[in-house]
């Protein structure tokens, strides 16, 4: 039994299997062999064990995302099966006798510099395929290390650290808790942990190495401890405190169908955040009333090019008719920072969160923000959408966006295509826009504090930085302050303003929230109940 | 040997999906199918050969198919053509 400590960043208890996900080593080394049969042979089986996985992936997308966005992994199999490619990888081994996967990684790499010279942005975008599959294939022969996630029973996910990619891919419903060595408190980790209410610790000192996959395991959110391989005992208590934790979520439960209103009377609008189509379920499992931040960048992650209009509008409308009438606020673009995806050509910057990110990306490639506009504008005739504006900091980067907004709407009215210009509010995450947000308030139709950003800009502290967690106090008065200027400012035009930061679920604020005349909470689905029994509970 | 010429229609040109499919297509019979185009030829079971070529929206291929099969191939292919592309 190893018993080790970790830090919460969200709670509850949980008992179950580990699976180790080992970090993968990107540079492939290159080995002479004299065996070159050999190597072929394995080479053979590397790929069929890619080509399964890639099925895989695609029946899994097709259920999630829809047949036409799953095709990509119908391509990436048959250019695994490409004689081109296979006869170039063969005959490196052969001639040069070395290991497949050194000859694997030189062929991606001569084939995607093939297609990254061609004259067409289309081909070039391949490049990124190519070393898609050569990746993966790498991977394959190297014994499954770094292979996407597959769990046939529901594990405990132990690793160094995760990226929104590693997730992104993983079954949701065979995770029962995260574990990692490194991370802050505002990572992705933690924020996919509270969205799909799992337990999580972060820095646990354990060492991977050791660790094997299959061992029991305890995680406990409450004192943030991790036990690897517990004594009998230890586990009896364990299971009966994952018991007590479960009944008191369905305490919970009995709030349902009820209002979220004041003792005085008061009605708080309390929405989810959610990050995909497939987390309407889990809003609409926890009585969402709204849907308060739509985060569309899911569309733009994972893949090797940009979301097409279509599918734009399949997802935007799919939500809106899925939320039957309620409202449901899609926030554009956010991306930059510490979430990227390579076909977007994004410089590495010093600084992204300051950076080349957000609205600033939309105004500066105003095609990438009409193709999401046009899409949210057609939407918005199937439900009740409002458009969200992320990162403003000035009066003329709405009035840009306005512009932008009847254009596309003009080419939609001269095309004949059925749209409608709905709601748009902005997001209030910059000081500069709290500070100005009297300007703000005659402009936009609502604002929407995200208290993460404007925490980390206001306080200087990079939330990133697992060294600063303790400097971070999310409770600040700079932020405080902040959040009842922008709500006075926001009523003194008749415009609702709302919280869709973490923030928003602390129920040690929901009462000053509440006195600052916040209209709006916009938190992680799971927190949407307990969130409304403290609105009840507020004078 | 029979061959067929072609006006590609398809906005973004052979692009991956449909040069995918058209390898599989291909595939299916014994003659050997080629793909010219702008200068340059492609044997229409190679993935990376026929996107290698870039050919875009307005390019005109030709398609030469040359074995036992040829009727049937340049057939279906020329269908596969107007159908995707």
């Amino acid at each position: 039994m190893i018993e080790l400590s970790g830090k919460t960043v969200y709670k509850g208890v949980v008992t179950g299997p580990v699976a180790v996900l080992q970090k993968k080593d990107s540079t492939v080394k290159r080995y002479s062999i004299n065996d070159s049969q050999r190597e072929l042979q394995r080479l053979k089986k590397g790929c069929e064990e890619a080509k399964r996985q890639l099925g895989g992936l695609y029946e899994q997308a097709v259920k999630e995302v829809g047949q036409s966005s799953a095709a990509i992994f119908e391509v990436h199999q048959m250019m695994l099966e490409d004689d081109d490619y296979l006869d170039a990888v063969r005959s490196i081994i052969e001639t040069e006798k070395v290991n497949a996967e050194y000859a694997v990684a030189l062929t991606g790499d001569n084939f995607a510099e093939m297609f990254a010279g061609m004259d067409d942005e289309y081909m070039q975008a391949r490049a990124a395929d190519v070393k898609d599959i050569s990746n993966r294939l790498v991977d394959c022969l190297g014994g499954g290390a770094g292979e996407t996630f597959f769990a046939e029973e529901p594990v405990i996910i132990v690793a160094d650290d995760l990226s929104p990619g590693e997730t992104v891919q993983m079954d949701k419903s065979k995770i029962l808790a995260f574990v990692t060595v490194h991370g802050s408190v505002n990572s992705h980790t933690a924020i996919l942990a509270r969205t799909m209410n799992i337990p999580a610790l972060i820095g646990v000192p354990l060492d991977l190495e050791n660790v094997e996959n299959g061992s029991m395991a305890v995680v406990n959110g409450f004192s943030g401890k991790f036990i690897l391989n517990p004594s009998k005992e230890c586990l009896q208590d364990a299971e009966k405190l994952a018991q007590e934790w479960k009944h008191q979520e369905q305490l919970l439960e009995t709030l349902k169908g009820q209002e979220s209103v004041t003792r005085s009377g008061k009605k708080i609008n309390v929405y989810a955040n959610i990050g995909s189509v497939s987390d309407v379920a889990y809003a609409l499992e926890n009585d969402a009333e709204g849907i308060g931040l739509f985060r569309s960048e899911f569309l733009y992650l994972g893949r090797t090019d940009f979301p097409g209009e279509e599918e734009q509008l399949q997802a935007y409308r799919q939500v809106a008719q899925m939320m039957a009438g309620k409202k449901v606020i899609i926030r554009t673009l956010d991306i930059g920072a510490d979430k990227q995806a390579d076909y977007f050509g994004l410089e590495k910057e010093e600084n992204p969160a300051m950076g080349y990110r957000a609205i600033r990306i939309c105004l500066k490639q105003p095609e990438i923000f009409r193709t999401q506009l046009r899409a949210l504008l057609r939407a918005a005739v199937y439900g009740n959408i409002s458009i969200m504006y992320p990162m403003i900091i000035s009066v003329d980067e709405i009035e840009q966006i306005r512009e932008i907004v009847s254009q596309a709407a003009e080419e939609l009215k001269g095309e004949g295509v059925p749209y409608c210009i709905p709601e748009q509010g902005i997001m209030i995450e910059t000081p500069a826009a709290a500070l100005i947000s009297e300007e703000l308030a005659s402009l936009a139709d609502f604002f929407s504090i995200g208290t993460n950003d404007l925490t980390q800009y206001t306080l200087a502290i990079d939330r990133q930085n697992e060294k600063l967690d303790t400097f971070y106090d999310p409770h600040h008065r700079a932020v405080l302050r902040m959040i009842e200027m922008v709500s006075e400012n926001a009523h003194k035009y008749g415009k609702w303003v709302g919280i869709c930061g973490e923030l928003g679920a602390d129920l040690s604020l929901t009462k000053e929230f509440i006195r600052m005349g916040i209209d709006e909470l916009s938190v992680s689905p799971r927190m949407i109940l307990k969130v409304r029994k403290a609105v009840r509970e507020t004078d | 040997m029979k061959k067929f010429q072609y006006e590609i229609k398809d906005e973004t040109g052979i692009h991956a999906r449909p040069a995918g499919l058209l390898v599989k297509e291909a595939k299916e019979f014994k003659s050997n199918i080629t793909v010219y185009a702008k200068g340059k030829s492609a044997d229409a079971t190679r993935l990376m050969a026929v996107m290698g070529m870039g050919v875009k929206c307005g390019d005109m291929v030709e398609v030469e198919a040359d074995g036992p099969d040829e009727d049937e191939a340049i057939a279906a292919i020329e269908n596969f053509f107007k159908v995707n592309l």
